[in-house]
């Protein structure tokens, strides 16, 4: 229980703990909502990665597919679960509430983004199971560390989009308009596919897309055509910042409910 | 009468405009410290955009916003506020201790979850989720955040709209209890029941400007005191010019008229027209003060 006399710090620590106890009770008391985007990146490493994956290059494929779809499921609770629900609480009205309020902003990000980060956490080491144990994918531990590390940091980019989308889609349309970004975007940054197979116009195009810079980072932690991975951290952070910016434009321009 | 009470918040000549809507049109609006202050009007009158304005969730076209001599959305200045917004819903799988314990923890001082429970009347129901209360208790439990944290002064937005009669009164007795206690409210209504029920003034608010402020009583007997309703003979025209007559209109057969005393206007009546019938004398509640004061401007602007 609270005590009266809690020193400031422990009084922050306590809207911390609160506000992140309260995002997780949310999800787990609607599974619904989101075993689905657990669900989906693994059903696909089942399909690229373990069925498909036969031959002399059979190997190297479920490799492959465990660095894209990795980076396909991490994208998922950035866009999903921070994104679209960060405009389901605006469109609620419960955002207004909590800003009227005298919560820390950063308190209710934080929380957003503990659960998205959880969240590819979760997503991750299910498609690292699978790897190893359906497909027979064999690395270093350094490596599954590294490619573990990458994939759930690399979900900060995908929170920042989902939060700019979330600050700028009508409430009901933000899973709508989440959608559109999400599918196109990874196929186009070669997350199921290599981009070799895609026209060269498309490849261009993929240098524009964070998942395709996810993407390569995921690729070289594993040895699939290793990149300098400064410049895609690079961009990576470009793109945060920038979606950042776009969201907090957003948030102070679109009355956060309709009243 | 505004008294030496320190004023709290203050809107002066503040104008908002959303897109073709002219919301606030030089709204002027002071908050003195202990006292209960209705803002009433009709639907799309700015009392949500005051409210919003005076919370720091929107910023004015034009005038100034104090609360506290404060800016607004100052964190200092939140931790003396408790709101109750009008367009909310919260998380459905969230209970209401939860909730509160929440809220609760981003004031300094807060009362004790169990005391803000017992106060609006939802210990009974404190571990249920918000998604399976009643209408009535979800709005409970927004009343419920906006006082856990104790707060000077309460912004409550038609606190009460959509509750039934009962749960309205009990409601009234709540913000009663916290008033007594010293807490300032601001609240905005179209109840005018709840405005005369419950503030110690009332300022009356149309097209986004202040049409009348005062107390209840005042704003009552500003306005139309009495209605009389009967049938006669005489013209709407020759009726509006009896003694006293501020509104006359036809309902069917009948034409109501509203004064600020009935026995004159009863007496010019039967002595103009003594084949008068169906004659009804009542008083005239907030409700037909209320139309009288907002149509008037309409005539002018006419």
């Amino acid at each position: 229980m609270n005590t009266i006399a809690a020193g400031p710090f422990s009084r922050t620590a306590r809207i911390y703990f609160l506000e992140i106890r309260s995002e997780f009770l949310r999800m787990l008391r609607a599974p619904g909502a989101v075993i689905p985007l657990i669900l989906f990146p693994l059903m696909f490493y089942a399909f690229f990665g373990v069925m498909l994956a036969h031959g002399k290059d059979g190997a190297l494929q479920s490799l492959y597919a465990l660095g894209g779809l990795g980076s396909f499921g991490v994208i998922t609770p950035g866009l999903f679960g921070f994104g679209a629900g960060f405009a389901l609480d605006r469109g609620l009205g419960w955002l207004q509430v909590k800003r009227a309020s005298p919560m820390p902003p950063a308190a209710y990000l934080l929380a957003k983004l503990g659960m998205s980060s959880l969240f590819s956490l979760i997503i991750t080491l299910s498609l690292f199971a699978m790897a190893a144990g359906l497909a027979h994918v064999r690395m270093e531990g350094m490596q599954w560390t590294l490619l573990a590390v990458t994939l759930v940091i690399g979900n900060i980019p995908f929170c920042a989009m989902g939060l700019a989308v979330g600050a700028w889609a009508k409430p009901q349309s933000a899973p709508a308009v989440v959608n559109l970004i999400y599918l196109p975007m990874s196929f186009m940054s070669g997350l199921w596919m290599p981009l070799q197979f895609l026209p060269a116009f498309m490849q261009k195009i993929a240098l524009f897309l964070p998942a395709y810079h996810l993407g390569r980072l995921a690729y070289s932690t594993i040895g699939v055509q290793p990149d300098p991975a400064l410049p895609h951290v690079l961009a990576l952070m470009g793109f945060t910042v920038a979606f950042l910016l776009v969201a907090a434009r957003g948030y102070r321009l679109n009355p956060p409910s309709n009243g | 009468m505004s008294t030496a009470r320190p004023v709290i918040a203050r809107l002066e000549a503040v104008s908002k405009r959303y897109g073709a809507v002219q919301a606030l049109d030089g709204l002027d609006l002071e908050v003195c410290r202990g006292e209960v202050l209705a803002v009433l009007g009709p639907n799309g009158a700015g009392k949500t955009t005051s409210v919003s304005l005076l919370l720091g969730l929107t910023h004015p076209d034009s005038g100034k916003v104090t609360l506290f001599d404060q800016d607004p959305s100052a964190r200092a200045v939140r931790e003396r506020c408790g709101t109750m917004l009008q367009v909310s819903r919260l998380p459905e799988t969230i209970t209401v201790r939860e909730h509160i314990q929440l809220f609760s923890s981003y004031y300094p001082k807060p009362l004790p979850v169990e005391e803000t429970l017992a106060l609006t009347g939802l210990s009974a129901m404190a571990d249920r989720r918000y998604g399976k209360l009643s209408g009535g208790q979800q709005q409970r439990l927004k009343f419920a955040l906006s006082l856990c944290g104790d707060p000077e002064v309460m912004f409550l937005d038609e606190p009460t709209v959509a509750l039934d009669v009962e749960a309205r009164r009990e409601f009234w007795d709540a913000i009663r209890s916290r008033v007594a206690r010293g807490t300032t409210v601001l609240l905005t209504t179209h109840y005018l029941e709840e405005a005369d029920a419950l503030a110690d003034r009332v300022i009356v608010v149309d097209k986004g400007h202040v049409v009348a402020a005062g107390s209840p009583a005042e704003i009552k007997s500003r306005t139309a005191g009495r209605r009389v309703r009967c049938v006669t003979h005489l013209s709407l025209e020759q009726v509006s010019r009896l003694p006293g007559v501020k509104d006359v209109s036809r309902h069917g057969a009948a034409l109501e008229i509203l004064a600020t005393q009935a026995e004159p206007v009863v007496l010019a009546l039967l002595s103009q027209d003594p084949a008068l019938s169906d004659l009804e004398v009542s008083g005239a509640g907030l409700e037909q003060a209320f139309l009288a004061l907002t149509r008037e401007p309409r005539k002018e602007a006419a």
